[in-house]
């Protein structure tokens, strides 16, 4: 029989859409399989979205567009699309036909919660100390007694922290808006909240002692001072390099990964030793600066960055280490040989 | 909150993390358990007697402190043991390292630091509402331990914190705001500016703010060993909200 329509169901055919078979002397063209989507809540599992003809070809990206045409509350960025309820989410680069589905997949969709951009976080956390330092250190009025109301602290070292820490923020937030490439765009609103309390309430209790009539210079004087600014100094430059040194491991609108290694600049020559140099110099600025000012909730905010940047580097260190065959077995996460 | 019982935080109480499944323990370590919970299922009825013989004896709270002190700080810091204990059970280092940092902040820095307040009925509520809670919660926790749980002692740690919990947030908070006067006028535990350090502390001020995070933190306590309940009891099943 000719021009035959052929069986759209049974024998394991569902789903496939096939041409009619060309008239005869003509080339065939190429069968097109599409998939069908469809997306179930992960936690009750009740039918979300159903999408058909879906190109194999499409990645998770666009999958999420789609489910986000009919559920506008759920934009993209919140969005956890994973192929098991529990599961981990799907990259939005995962193209749909090399993931383990039929031809018809089936998602589980979390939502991650409102999403707030990284850039916005990291602008408003920094922006929070360097303002908020300078406050103290102009002795604006209702922080100090009145008789102290827009004086100035006799000491130097005051004075040269308010730099030290002004820059130090200066820096992140110019980083932020010139140097990082972020992976992922967004993070859970609820931490905009979490990470202003933490830097604005430690950058305000920090600043009222440093900058308090009271204040108590250090106990060895200008040597400590110049020792103290020497290793900030030296940790900043090196934090900067190896933000620069990382940035230029990634083309600008990628996401690739790849293994960080030392450059000509000396600073980035870290990377031998440790996984994560870019936080074993932020907490070497951080320990400089506790000797600038001999204060001991600067010790306490630089111990607890350690403990959170040690976590992290921790963390980044494994992923390195699964992810690539040929990592460098010398390196430690955070502190050479120890941590 | 130190009246607060954390469900899992036990020794023992492996079974109701686990949905019924039991982890087994080394021999060793459900030896040494089982000894605890005994031990410290003794300690607060011990605790108890003392305090109702004392009471039926001269009639009244004042002097009740002094004469239990001894063995509440004993027992009362031996539990900080349980935050060790985690590491074998698999429970919540952090809620249990909570809940017992509490019940040492109310023993030491508040009834034994500040001796005028050791006469107050805010005492003796919470120390009432700590010795029914504890002898209640060890011997969940020891009759789990050797499979033979009686279900009057499951009903009696899942019911009785419903008026146990907010009397002992009540008789805390209480105590604490009658130790604010004595605190500000001795300056104790607190530190002043000019110093080398460059920080200062005001223990007075300090309190106020523990009193304040109450606020946050009963609730949603209560609301946890609410939703526990539910579960143990009921054979609810909570969708727990996951982030």
């Amino acid at each position: 029989m000719e021009g035959t329509a052929l069986p759209l169901e049974g024998g394991g055919l569902e789903g496939l859409t096939l041409r009619r078979p060309p008239p005869p002397g003509k080339k065939a063209k190429k069968a097109v399989l599409f998939f069908e989507v469809e997306i179930l809540d992960a936690k009750t599992r009740e039918k979300l979205c159903f999408l058909d003809k879906v190109e194999p070809q499409a990645t998770i990206a666009e999958i999420k567009n789609l489910f986000t045409k009919t559920h506008p509350q759920w934009y993209p960025a919140r969005q956890s699309l994973r192929l098991e309820p529990k599961g981990r989410s799907l990259k939005d680069e995962d193209v749909l036909q090399s993931l383990p589905v039929g031809t018809t997949a089936t998602f589980y969709f979390r939502d991650l919660g409102a999403q707030i951009s990284w850039v916005t976080v990291f602008l408003t956390e920094y922006a929070g100390p360097l303002l908020i330092y300078l406050l103290f250190y102009f002795r604006v009025p209702f922080l100090y007694g009145p008789r102290y109301d827009f004086t100035a602290s006799r000491h130097a070292v005051v004075h040269l922290a308010c730099a030290c820490h002004s820059f130090h923020y200066i820096k992140r937030l110019l980083e932020t808006l010139f140097v990082h490439r972020f992976s992922h765009g967004t993070m859970p609103l609820r931490n905009i909240f979490k990470n202003c309390t933490y830097y604005w309430g430690f950058a305000a209790w920090m600043a009222y002692y440093i900058n308090h009539p009271l204040y108590t210079p250090p106990a060895y004087g200008d040597e400590q001072v110049k020792l103290a600014l020497a290793v900030f100094l030296f940790c900043q430059l090196g934090n900067f390099s190896i933000h620069v040194a990382l940035r230029n491991l990634r083309p600008a609108g990628s996401k690739t990964r790849k293994i960080p290694y030392p450059t000509r600049n000396p600073f980035t020559w870290l990377f031998l030793l440790v996984s994560c140099p870019n936080y074993t110099y932020e907490v070497g600025s951080w320990i400089g600066f506790t000797i600038m000012t001999q204060c001991l909730p600067v010790a306490l905010f630089s111990l607890v960055g350690f403990v959170q940047m040690a976590i992290w580097a921790q963390g980044k260190h494994r992923s390195y280490l699964r992810e690539f065959r040929d990592y460098p077995p010398l390196r430690s996460p955070i502190v050479p040989f120890l941590l | 909150m130190a009246s607060s019982e954390e469900d899992g935080s036990g020794n023992g109480s492996v079974e109701e993390k686990e949905n019924g499944k039991k982890r087994s323990l080394g021999a060793l370590a459900t030896a040494w358990l089982i000894f605890y919970n005994i031990a410290m299922t003794a300690g607060w009825l011990v605790l108890g007697i003392a305090m109702a013989r004392f009471y039926i004896q001269r009639g009244t709270h004042r002097g009740l402190f002094r004469s239990v002190q001894k063995i509440l700080k004993f027992f009362q810091t031996f539990a900080l043991l349980e935050v060790v204990h985690c590491a074998v059970v698999h429970t919540s280092v952090l809620v249990t390292g909570v809940q017992v940092s509490s019940r040492i902040f109310m023993v030491w820095f508040i009834a034994h630091s500040i001796k005028q307040i050791q006469n107050e009925e805010s005492v003796i509520l919470f120390l009432v509402v700590w010795t029914v809670t504890e002898i209640t919660r060890y011997s969940f926790y020891t009759f789990n331990l050797l499979n033979h749980l009686p279900y009057f002692i499951k009903w009696a740690r899942y019911n009785f914190f419903i008026i146990l919990y907010p009397a002992g947030v009540a008789g805390e908070l209480l105590t604490i705001y009658a130790a604010l006067p004595y605190v500000k006028k001795t300056g104790m535990y607190s530190l002043r500016l000019p110093n080398k350090y460059n920080v200062s502390f005001d223990y007075y001020y300090f309190l106020i703010i523990v009193m304040f995070s109450y606020i946050p933190l009963f609730p949603q306590l209560y609301l946890h060993m609410l939703r526990q309940r539910r579960k143990v009891l009921h054979g609810e099943v909570i969708v727990e909200k996951d982030d």
